[in-house]
């Protein structure tokens, strides 16, 4: 998704001469195709992530899209001041990017770990919020947030996540779940990096008679509460897949959506990473497992529940 | 470009005092706090507005303009009462101060006309100077970036990393001023968490350092009409101030970072400041 990332943000910044990127001193030879190619537009502030936050939005009070580069942690809650009341406040087109998130950097210990920054950022205004299921949604969504008027954050993994719209996609509509796999039985709505868990979960079902649909969720900030009601009218089951913190997570965005009291409604099983605290090495795989975020506990959850 | 324009027929001084005299009644309508920190930089912001930044109040959002970011949001009204003398909105806005619905919050706001950045929080400002003087720097336009500082806010950690990229970065176009008035929120600077020696950290931190007397005329107007004080540098201009300049009772005296003049204190007030030379 790096890769992705950092291909559509030269591709934009081709066009758009108002395409800036800012690094916290990460993403060494991830940046370097932009960096060499407008180092006009770009800047290593340093291991500063707060002034990075405060010269982004001082240089979109001067007409710049301000792209900022950072590790989860580092880029959302150490500059979050920043983010609310620079970027938020003035509504400006400053575009946050962690890469790491959730337990992708598992074995470096709990410091980079990214787990809260769905909710967090989620809670703050006019921030629109995405989490890229696969390398196409993440390129997509560079082109989408270029266009989103005012600040955003963008949440990836590292590199080398495999592709799941093998097809491709034509565009990353905000707020809109993308159809993945169709199915009758449960749905699965995975956001970000979940999403080929999610899809090879649905496989492993059909195998055993339980027809699953898998729905991407890139856009949780804007969300579409409305599509996500229907849903729950139509699936007798509804499973939540977050790599980080489901309470105001998407669990909790699905959660929080209005059904209706009378309304028939899905039953709703909410995976996630609550208040996790991990002290030793753990992988992003051995960490989702042990966590119910491996395909095998999704299958059983699923199998069991439909 | 916008023509370097002054505000005709008032000398600094004249336009200072009004300024103050604004202030003080606008934080006692609303019962407001820290005129003290708003009397310091009073004489400062006279002289900016007077003709050395680069502004017109009939295009208060001209992409051109240069910039003054108030980073110590607290002295709003100071700011709120230059602007009004200034001509970017009607002097009657000030008299709602505080008022439920009136714009002008007691910490800065972006939607009111002439004011660039909304502040309040400390340490937010110097960063945001920085990236508006990168953008100049790197457009090769002319526009220039003001950031007023209290001392207190030189605590925050932000503000030294802006310093740093400043620095780094030979932003000229940036000029930090620090209004030292020695007394941030529970006392003295000295004794909460000493600043000197100031001027050497900044010049460490690859600034150049202008030391002048804040509320004199002459010294402000000499070290604003030289900017950048070296080419190739940010310029800070540390002005050593008074908290509370201008009124006898308030001069040095922290309570006047909370407390709001009564009728009888405000009368007073304003007489000290007409029978001032």
């Amino acid at each position: 998704m790096r890769t992705a990332f950092v291909e559509a943000l030269v591709e934009v910044a081709r066009t758009d001469p108002r395409v800036w990127l800012l690094t916290g001193d990460l993403g060494f030879s991830v940046l370097e195709p932009f960096a060499e190619r407008f180092p006009e537009r770009y800047v290593n502030v340093g291991v500063a992530e707060q002034n990075m936050v405060g010269i982004a939005s001082g240089l979109a009070m001067a007409g710049k899209v301000v792209f900022t580069y950072s590790i989860a942690n580092f880029a959302t809650l150490r500059c979050l001041e920043q983010i609310r009341n620079d970027a938020c406040y003035h509504d400006l087109p400053v575009k946050v990017v962690a890469v790491g998130a959730g337990l992708t950097y598992g074995s470096l210990g709990y410091t980079h770990h990214g787990l809260e920054d769905i909710p967090i950022m989620r809670a703050l205004p006019r921030l629109a919020v995405i989490a890229p299921g696969d390398p196409v949604e993440a390129a997509l969504a560079v082109r989408e947030l270029v266009r989103w008027p005012g600040p955003a954050y963008l949440r990836l993994g590292k590199a080398g996540e495999p592709v799941v719209h093998r097809d491709g996609l034509a565009e990353l509509p905000a707020s809109k779940l993308i159809l993945v796999r169709e199915g009758r039985g449960p749905a699965i709505l995975a956001t970000g990096s979940m999403l080929p868990t999610a899809v090879d979960a649905a496989n492993q079902l059909a195998g055993l008679g339980v027809d699953t649909a898998v729905y991407s969720v890139p856009w949780l900030k804007p969300f579409d509460a409305a599509a996500v009601a229907t849903l729950a009218r139509k699936h007798s089951l509804i499973h939540t897949l977050e790599e980080g913190q489901r309470s105001g997570g998407l669990g909790g965005l699905v959660a929080e959506t209005p059904g209706g009291a009378s309304a028939p409604r899905a039953r709703l099983v909410r995976g996630g990473l609550d208040d996790l605290c991990l002290h030793e090495v753990v992988s992003q795989k051995a960490g989702r497992e042990a966590n119910g975020l491996g395909v095998e506990a999704i299958v059983e959850a699923l199998r069991k529940g439909s | 470009m916008i023509p370097n324009s002054s505000v005709p027929a008032s000398n600094p001084s004249a336009v200072a005092r009004s300024i103050r005299k604004s202030l003080l009644r606008m934080v006692h309508h609303a019962n407001a706090s820290h005129v003290g920190g708003g009397l310091s930089i009073a004489d400062v912001l006279a002289h900016l507005y007077g003709g050395v930044l680069r502004v017109d109040p009939s295009r208060p959002n001209d992409p051109e303009r240069d910039r003054l970011i108030l980073s110590k949001g607290h002295t709003a009204a100071a700011l709120y009462a230059t602007l009004a003398e200034r001509g970017f909105f009607p002097s009657e806005w000030l008299d709602h101060y505080g008022e439920e619905h009136s714009p002008l919050t007691g910490h800065t706001n972006h939607l009111v006309p002439g004011v660039d950045a909304s502040t309040g929080a400390l340490g937010h400002g110097l960063s945001l100077g920085c990236g508006i003087a990168l953008a100049m720097q790197r457009d090769r336009r002319p526009a220039r970036a003001f950031v007023v500082l209290s001392d207190g806010e030189l605590d925050e950690g932000s503000t030294w990393e802006a310093a740093l990229f400043a620095g780094h970065h030979q932003l000229e176009g940036l000029i930090a001023i620090v209004d030292y008035n020695q007394i941030q929120s529970f006392g003295n600077v000295c004794e909460i968490l000493d600043l000197e020696p100031l001027a050497d950290k900044w010049r460490a931190f690859r600034w150049q350092v202008v030391e002048i007397d804040g509320h004199d005329h002459d010294q402000i107007a000499g070290a604003l009409a030289r900017l950048p004080a070296k080419a190739g540098s940010p310029t800070v201009i540390l002005a050593r101030t008074v908290k509370g300049k201008g009124v006898s009772f308030m001069e040095g005296e922290l309570l006047w970072h909370y407390r709001s003049p009564d009728g009888a204190q405000l009368e007073r007030a304003l007489r000290e400041l007409d029978d001032s030379p």
